[in-house]
């Protein structure tokens, strides 16, 4: 991945980054310094922003934007980029860009970063903050016509609102006016079967071509943000992180929030509990990436085939082990900060024996999938070099998880950032370099073998736990309320990525700001770079292999 | 022999215009025949009502719309695969397009944006069609009722016959809320259609207060819009 590695090593040392060379590489943009739980922030004028991103990115090798966080002030407006490594995700830093709350107008950073449009789109969505020089800036997530902007202070959530249901018109009609090529509009969705839910494409077809896409999404935006900020730390926001990948990723979602609120309010898990947290985490993983598999084969069969019914007769059985866990199919709520909420089922060998006889018929039933799925000539012909994402694209959307990795790129933050109990196990990161849908799709079928290994090991590790030391979760006070004004961004490794929030307190028991770092937005934003050029059903298989939901991307 | 005419391996070439009974000689044709009917005797018909049979067929052959919305959806999809598998009471064909299909099944969270498009959806399925419910969400908006983009219900829109709740709902809820239709319009029950709070109106025809005063510029008369009262949501 060393594709232009000139002297992209500013400010790198051995442990950690240098911000003060940071600061000095910067030099006059900087008028601030700010300093986050997990980063420092360099705050600059509104007018600088592409310049600091870009040196950022040029020379101290910050390639990854994860996040734009918008929120108001009293006295401003501020946007926050949460910039990052692919190569080290332990060295990051903050760029913070306030602005006048009268005009709240800041430059934008598309032009470094692409992922940034559909960031900062939402941004201006939900808080009100308009981004010069951004090729595209309007409404994301809300419907065109709505008034105001939900999450700025000033918001009446009262008012009555309208919504139209008109036609869409073809973006490209005029510019090929008076070429030769016909270009042809097809809306793909919000009710369609190939769209995973409620999303709608745009695409206009050049003849048989894709000549150009783009996902209108929002159809499930559910206001996840202003619910987590309604909500009290120690209870009410928990169950939230299930809702938002529905796939049963939901412990791995619980552990987002609980990593970032357990690093705001300096807690502790007490390591029996990390063990119980990484085992149910990885089991869900298995039951994500089963839909996953069984709804792209979906998309590529176009029928309720048999693959489909064996991914999810092998969810029902992961699906059954969750239930004896959490005591929930889906939405299992089973985290608490600083733990879980109870211990593994008794009779626990009869639970370990469940799970065993999961794990040991495992390699059987990829075997099975292998024959039918990876093996099966018109599958790869429909899969192997369509929907191509290469590196350093990938890159430039941000794209994380299953998605990165099948174009090669080797990041994941269980491994690069580590938490829980990972980093005590024997497990393996899976890349491919195939950059295509058949990619996406190994990775996801081998990294169901790495859970399952990652699941037998704390199985054994479980197993021989003395009785009296089998302790679920550490001492939390009754209200948690930390310090005023301190601010925290946090990733896991969820189902489809790296999925972070950052959260600012304001002093009460309830978070000032809250903001999802979702990778299946990031991931979808790119499904213009995969599908441009190719034919239709090929576009229905790069979606299908970004592997996004729906109520992840709104959120 | 390939060398030898044609002729010689040719059959007749009379036109196949038997009639059916030419072809399988008088009465039903065996491979329809039954104990039961044998029991009747030689051409037996039985007496009901045509309504109570309309009835009895609707609620024994019910076609679902494909149609996923949010989480609960993941649970809809096990209801039709494997282990609960629908199919089995008669109603387990999910068909992709709604002018196949006469029940809808609403699994999920509906938002501002996604409401015009269900109702359109809903319009297009042919009379008669049901609805149901499916998890808190689809009923009041469930754990996102605070929310301000989230319709507090599906019945803001749509007429509902079954709400089944939970958060999700577990496959056997749903199986049994499909029963419990199917078993209600074999029975000729079916719930009150009334008028819901949001509709789809012409923009033209909307009372012009402060909002569409503002939107006339952008919005042409004729455009379908749907109008949401917050303050009015219970
Ligand atoms: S009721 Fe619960 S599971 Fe169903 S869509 Fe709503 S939040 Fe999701």
């Amino acid at each position: 991945m060393s594709l232009e590695k000139h002297s992209a090593d500013v400010g790198v040392t051995e442990d950690g980054v240098d911000y003060d060379e940071l600061e000095a590489l910067l030099g006059e943009r900087v008028i601030d310094r700010e300093t986050h739980l997990n980063a420092e922030g360099f705050v600059v004028r509104p007018d600088e922003v592409e310049g600091t991103l870009e040196l950022l990115r040029e020379e101290a090798g910050f390639d990854h934007l994860s996040m734009v966080t918008a929120q108001d002030y009293p006295d401003r407006y501020e946007s926050i980029y949460h910039l990052t490594k692919y190569d080290d995700r332990t060295q990051e830093v903050s760029v913070v860009v306030p602005t006048d709350p009268e005009n709240p107008t800041s430059e934008s950073a598309a032009s470094v970063y692409k992922t940034a449009e559909w960031h900062e789109r939402e941004a201006y969505d939900l808080v009100g903050v308009d981004y010069e020089n951004h090729p595209d800036l309007r409404r994301i997530l809300l419907p065109e016509t709505w008034q105001g902007h939900p999450l700025s202070s000033d918001y009446d959530q009262d008012k009555p609102q309208l919504v139209t249901l008109d036609e869409h018109v073809n973006p490209l009609a005029e510019s090929s006016k008076d070429s030769e090529s016909d270009t042809m509009f097809l809306n793909i969705g919000p009710h369609h079967p190939a769209t995973h839910g409620v999303l709608h494409v745009k695409a206009v077809l050049d003849g048989e071509q894709v000549a150009d896409v783009e996902p209108d999404i929002g159809y499930l935006h559910r206001c996840e943000e202003q619910m987590a900020q309604q909500g009290t730390y120690r209870h009410q926001i928990m169950p939230y992180p299930d809702r938002w990948d529905y796939s049963s990723a939901g412990l791995l979602n619980e552990w987002a929030y609980a990593r970032v609120a357990e690093d705001l309010n300096d807690i502790e898990v007490p390591e029996y509990a990390q063990i119980v947290r990484t085992m149910g985490a990885e089991l869900c993983r298995i039951a994500a990436h089963m839909l996953a598999l069984g709804t792209f084969c979906l998309d590529i069969y176009g029928d309720f085939t048999a693959i489909f019914m064996y991914a999810m007769r092998d969810r029902e059985k992961v699906q059954n082990i969750l239930e004896d866990l959490t005591g929930q199919r889906m939405m299992f709520n089973y985290f608490r900060l600083g733990g879980v909420v109870w211990d593994l089922p008794e009779p626990r060998e009869e639970f370990f024996a469940k799970i065993r006889d999961f794990i040991d018929d495992l390699p059987e039933t990829l075997e099975e999938y292998h024959d039918l799925i990876t093996g099966n000539e018109i599958f790869q012909t429909r899969t192997i070099n369509t929907g191509v994402l290469e590196p350093e694209v990938a890159k430039q959307y941000g794209c994380t998880g299953p998605v990165a990795r099948g174009s090669g790129v080797d990041y994941d933050l269980r491994r690069d950032d580590p938490y829980g109990y990972y980093d005590e196990l024997d497990w393996d990161v899976v890349t491919e370099d195939g950059c295509d849908n058949f990619a996406r799709l190994l990775v996801r079928m081998r990294e169901v073998e790495e859970s399952a290994k990652i699941i037998s090991q704390c199985v054994d590790l479980l197993e021989d736990w003395p009785e009296d030391e089998r302790n679920i979760q550490s001492n939390v006070p009754r209200t948690l309320k930390p310090d005023p004004d301190t601010e925290v961004y946090r990733a896991v490794e969820g189902a489809k990525g790296e999925l972070g929030i950052y959260i600012r307190s304001d002093g009460t028991d309830k978070p000032g700001r809250f903001k999802i770092r979702s990778p299946c937005f990031n991931n979808l934003h790119s499904l213009e770079a995969m599908a441009e050029g190719e034919y239709v059903p090929d576009l229905v298989a790069a979606l299908g292999s970004l592997d996004v939901i729906l109520g992840e991307v709104d959120r | 022999m390939s060398n030898e005419p044609r002729e010689n391996i040719h059959g007749s070439t009379d036109p196949q215009t038997k009639t059916r009974e030419a072809r399988t000689g008088p009465g039903l044709d065996n491979r329809f025949n039954s104990k039961l009917r044998e029991a009747f005797g030689s051409s037996p018909f039985i007496l009901t009502k045509f309504d109570k049979f309309m009835n009895w067929v609707r609620g024994s052959s019910m076609f679902m719309l494909q149609f996923g919305i949010a989480c609960c959806s993941i649970e809809m999809m096990h209801t039709y695969a494997v282990k609960h598998d629908l199919d089995r009471f008669g109603s387990g064909v999910p068909r992709a397009s709604p002018r196949q299909a006469d029940v809808m099944i609403v699994p999920g969270t509906i938002v501002s944006k996604f409401a015009p498009r269900m109702k359109r959806v809903y319009d297009q399925m042919p009379e008669p069609k049901f609805v149901v419910n499916m998890g808190s969400c689809a009923i009041s908006g469930g754990p996102f009722q605070e929310g301000y983009n989230v319709i507090k219900g599906a019945e803001e829109v749509i007429p509902v016959d079954i709400h089944v709740p939970g958060c999700p709902p577990r496959p056997e809820a749903l199986v049994y809320g499909v029963v419990k239709l199917q078993e209600r319009i074999a029975n000729g029950e079916s719930s009150p259609v009334t008028v819901k709070p949001y509709e789809l109106e012409q923009f033209g025809d909307l009372e012009r207060d402060e909002l569409v005063e503002k939107l006339a510029d952008d919005i042409d008369e004729d455009t379908l819009v749907m109008r949401y009262n917050w303050a009015d949501s219970p």
